[in-house]
């Protein structure tokens, strides 16, 4: 596991409560790790911080649909290779 | 001692405000409005000495009541409350003004305007004890300016400063002081629910005199400004703490 998706994946377990062994990368955060729309805003602001990256826009943000999603944008964004 | 409303997470004025009052020696109860919240702020409080986490919704009576009964059994007096804590219905933050709904009308103003006066009702006897105090809210340009976006929400800070004002009237006597604070846009969970605030703060940054956003820890020295006595002479104020924002024309 590289060392994104390492984090993104802690953030996740973290945010949502959930298992670390249910957060795979086909996971949808919404229907599958069930996300609201509270959690979802602060999973983004959580990745904006410990990943130093830029504001991430409503319009990216909601096209973040799997926990795979959310590794390979964050991967582009930091540009660590994934 | 002082009473702070409207911690969600790290990033909330209501948290930096609390830091920086603790860090100048007063004693916090730091209030959440929701069970949901309690994995955020129980951490937070147990940052900080002498500080007592409290679940309290203000639209409910018994929590308010609640809270206030824990500070007098606790202190016994209140000299700071901070009143950092609005909302609206996402939907009304993401059309036109005038398809606002009365329920979201209702609610918007009773959650961001009527509970700093159900707060400052119940901070009036614990800081009579105190032989004064002072009360802070946190209001948004947008009362004054049309905002894209900020809609209901303009209208409910518009009310909002309108309550301090009168609230200064009538607890002025009582040596308590009640003021607000206009900070420029931050990047907080209440303001990611206003559609376009990443444009916002960067239009705010290009614009404003000071060339940069507004960021918590100003807003938390203005608050403790507010908090003590340096600002004894002052009630019923509106200050911005926006980077000099509101004076541009264009
Ligand atoms: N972030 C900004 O750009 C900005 C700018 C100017 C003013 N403000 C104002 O600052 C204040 C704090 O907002 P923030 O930006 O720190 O966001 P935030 O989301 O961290 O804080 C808002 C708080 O209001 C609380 N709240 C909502 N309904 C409540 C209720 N019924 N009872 C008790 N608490 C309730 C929420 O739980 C949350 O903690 C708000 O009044 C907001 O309008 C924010």
């Amino acid at each position: 596991m590289s060392s994104v998706e390492e984090k993104v994946k802690g953030i996740i377990v973290e945010k949502l409560k959930v298992d670390a062994a249910d957060v795979t990368n086909d996971k949808e955060i919404v229907r599958d790790l069930g996300a609201d729309s509270l959690d979802q805003v602060e999973l983004v602001m959580e990745l904006e911080e410990q990943f130093g990256v830029d504001e991430i826009p409503e319009e990216e943000a909601a096209q973040l649909k799997t926990v795979g999603d959310v590794i390979r944008y964050v991967t582009e964004k930091t540009g660590s290779p994934a | 001692m002082a009473l702070v409303f409207g911690t969600a997470n790290k990033k909330s004025i209501a948290w930096a405000v609390a830091k920086r009052l603790s860090q100048s020696g007063a004693k916090i109860v730091l209030t959440y409005q929701d069970p949901r919240l309690e994995g955020n702020v129980l951490p937070l409080a147990a940052e900080l000495p002498d500080c007592i986490p409290c679940k309290c919704d203000l639209t409910v009576e018994e929590d308010v009541a609640a809270v206030f009964k824990l500070v007098e059994e606790k202190y016994g007096r209140l000299d700071i409350l901070i009143h950092s804590v609005a909302y609206a219905l996402r939907e009304d933050l993401d059309r036109r003004f005038l398809d606002t709904s009365q329920e979201g009308f209702r609610i918007a103003q009773t959650v961001s305007a009527y509970t700093l006066v159900a707060a400052a009702r119940g901070a009036l006897p614990l800081m009579e004890k105190a032989g004064g105090g002072s009360i802070l809210a946190m209001t948004y340009h947008g009362s004054e300016r049309v905002i894209p976006n900020y809609n209901v929400m303009g209208v409910s800070k518009a009310a909002l400063e309108a309550c301090v004002r009168y609230l200064a009237a009538d607890l002025g006597p009582m040596n308590i002081r009640v003021n607000a604070l206009s900070p420029g846009p931050l990047n907080t969970l209440a303001a990611r629910g206003i559609t376009g605030l990443l444009t916002m703060l960067k239009y705010f940054r290009e614009r404003a005199p000071l060339r940069r956003n507004t960021d918590l820890e100003e807003v938390a020295d203005t608050a403790l400004f507010f908090s003590s006595d340096l600002s004894r002479g002052i009630t019923g104020e509106v200050l911005y703490v926006d980077c000099g924002y509101h004076i541009t024309g264009m």
